[in-house]
């Protein structure tokens, strides 16, 4: 950390659906300009804290500031003026079927009215071509379109309107070992165009050691670990030493497969 | 279980419900109102809701109208009361089957659409993205789906009316005997001006009702594909519970004095 006010600061953030705890007191902070990814499994929380952090989700209690403003219990006009300073890349790209590929990626000028319908396809088609998409993508609608094209979107309409911090929900899920680098050494070059602060959530270790200045690792609602992305290989917590060498055995238990060697009925191997 | 808590549970779960549905609306027309508003939207769903019901309201009206000469014929002959017949369609397609027939097919119609299109927009998380950019999806997708249902559907009704009433027109002047001149001033002679208007206010409402039904079931869908064909049948079965209720109502309000 740089000592510098971080540009996200959470705080005993709380999240519940129903009876479930998804968030317990979670804290982090996402220092301004770099890029932090959070860590872990399946079910753990790691949308739903990008979520809170949008204001998409209502957090159950906590603090969450993005530049020192509160976003916890912040009014829809507070909301929209933070999202403006934000772009994201969803998990399934989440384009707009009714709409062509350039007006999804100009959506956000267009919404905000800082361009004509002319100048946003024009700023849409060039912002194509910095992910790598020819003009002729940009009538195109997004069912014709392959699942990396998607991503690759969905990213040029994240960074479209320049914002200050980018969001990436599993930017490599679903895609091929080389769409997946591709994509991540796009938002990888995006980011530092930008100059923006990025918060990225995955499970995919390349994608991490490409996109991570910094690594969390998110386990039973809380940051159980923080550090450089240099650093994960010797974290020596036994969660992220598990998780990031992907082994079925550790203090993290997903299926408890001793058991199910002596479940009635399962021969023994 | 206890059956009297059993009564109790369901009860308040259908409050409970009624609550969710006024306040999705009220927070729908509200935040709309006040804007930005989205034209393209609007005239999008307009196109959508009006130009393309037309052939299904238009062949439902004329079948309409043309059954109601036929059966009006065969039952009031009886009482050699046939000349009744022009009246009796045009009352009847104006006050009632115009704006009820028109209703219910633009609920199996459009009401489905609007479900399953913002229901399959929930689990891709489109309506999270609309978030993200800055855009209130109650305005950018519920408003313009109600103003537009609102405004189409007496339209709908108006065409619906004319088309039922040419039906009779025809069964009766080709089958049943009428001269085209007398049909015509008998129609006209006992028409008035409260009986065309009361079937387009009910139209607006129905209008109000499907798309409100629509947009509210498909927001709030979960669970996929199968979350996203369950809110789009409770789409089409609470409009059409509702349109007829609401007709009802609409009719003591207009009618019974």
């Amino acid at each position: 950390m740089n000592g510098t006010a971080p540009k996200i600061r959470i705080r005993g953030l709380e999240k519940r659906f129903g009876g479930k705890e998804v968030l317990r007191g979670l804290d982090l902070d996402v220092p301004a300009g770099r890029s932090l990814v959070v860590i872990g499994g399946s079910g753990t929380g790691k949308s739903v804290l990008l979520k809170c952090i949008l204001g998409i989700l209502p957090a159950d209690g906590g603090s969450i500031q993005v530049d020192g403003e509160e976003v916890v219990g912040a009014n829809d006009a507070t909301l929209n003026r933070i999202r403006l300073k934000f772009g994201m890349l969803f998990q399934g790209s989440a384009l707009f079927d009714s709409l062509p590929v350039w007006e999804n990626v100009a959506f956000g000028l267009l919404a905000r009215r800082l361009a004509n319908r002319r100048t946003a396809k024009e700023i849409a088609i060039r912002t194509l071509a910095r992910v790598g998409l020819g003009p002729d993508v940009a009538d195109l609608w997004p069912a014709e379109l392959s699942g990396g094209m998607q991503k690759r979107v969905g990213l040029a309409r994240a960074i479209a309107t320049e914002p200050e911090i980018l969001f990436f929900d599993e930017p490599t899920t679903g895609l091929d070992p080389i769409t997946a680098d591709v994509i991540n050494e796009l938002i990888r070059r995006s980011v530092r165009k930008l100059g923006a602060t990025a918060l990225s959530i995955t499970h995919d270790m390349a994608s991490v050691r490409k996109i991570a200045d910094r690594v969390a690792m998110l386990y039973d609602g809380r940051i159980i670990w923080e550090g450089p992305v240099g650093a994960i290989d010797r974290s020596g917590n036994p969660y992220v030493d598990q998780f990031i060498h992907g082994r079925a055995d550790g203090p993290i238990r997903v299926l408890q497969l001793a058991e199910l060697d002596e479940a009635p009925g399962t021969a023994a191997g | 279980m206890n059956p009297l808590a059993l009564v109790g549970r369901s009860a308040l779960a259908a409050c409970e419900t009624v609550g969710h549905l006024a306040l999705f609306a009220l927070d729908a027309v509200l935040r709309g109102l006040r804007g930005p508003w989205y034209p393209r939207q609007i005239f999008r769903q307009m196109v959508e809701i009006g130009y393309f019901s037309l052939p299904v309201v238009g062949l439902t009206a004329i079948f309409t109208g043309m059954v109601l000469a036929l059966q009006s014929y065969t039952g009031f002959s009886r009482f050699e009361a046939q000349n009744a017949i022009p009246t009796i369609v045009v009352l009847s397609m104006t006050r009632e089957l115009g704006p009820v027939l028109a209703g219910l097919m633009v609920a199996g119609r459009v009401g489905a659409a609007m479900a399953a299109e913002l229901g399959t927009m929930r689990v891709t998380e489109q309506i999270d993205a609309l978030t993200t950019l800055a855009t209130d999806p109650m305005r950018y997708l519920v408003f313009p789906r109600l103003l537009a249902a609102v405004l189409m559907l007496p339209l709908l009704v108006l065409v619906a009316d004319v088309i039922g009433v040419l039906g009779g027109f025809l069964v009766s002047t080709l089958k049943l005997g009428f001269g085209p001149i007398e049909y015509i001033n008998r129609t006209i002679d006992h028409l008035e001006s409260e009986d065309v208007a009361s079937g387009l206010v009910k139209a607006a409402v129905f209008g109000f009702i499907v798309a409100l039904m629509g947009c509210y079931q498909g927001y709030h869908s979960r669970g996929g594909a199968q979350g996203v064909g369950a809110a789009t049948t409770l789409a089409v079965v609470s409009a059409s519970i509702l349109i007829l209720t609401a007709d009802y109502m609409l009719t003591e309000i207009f009618f019974s004095r």
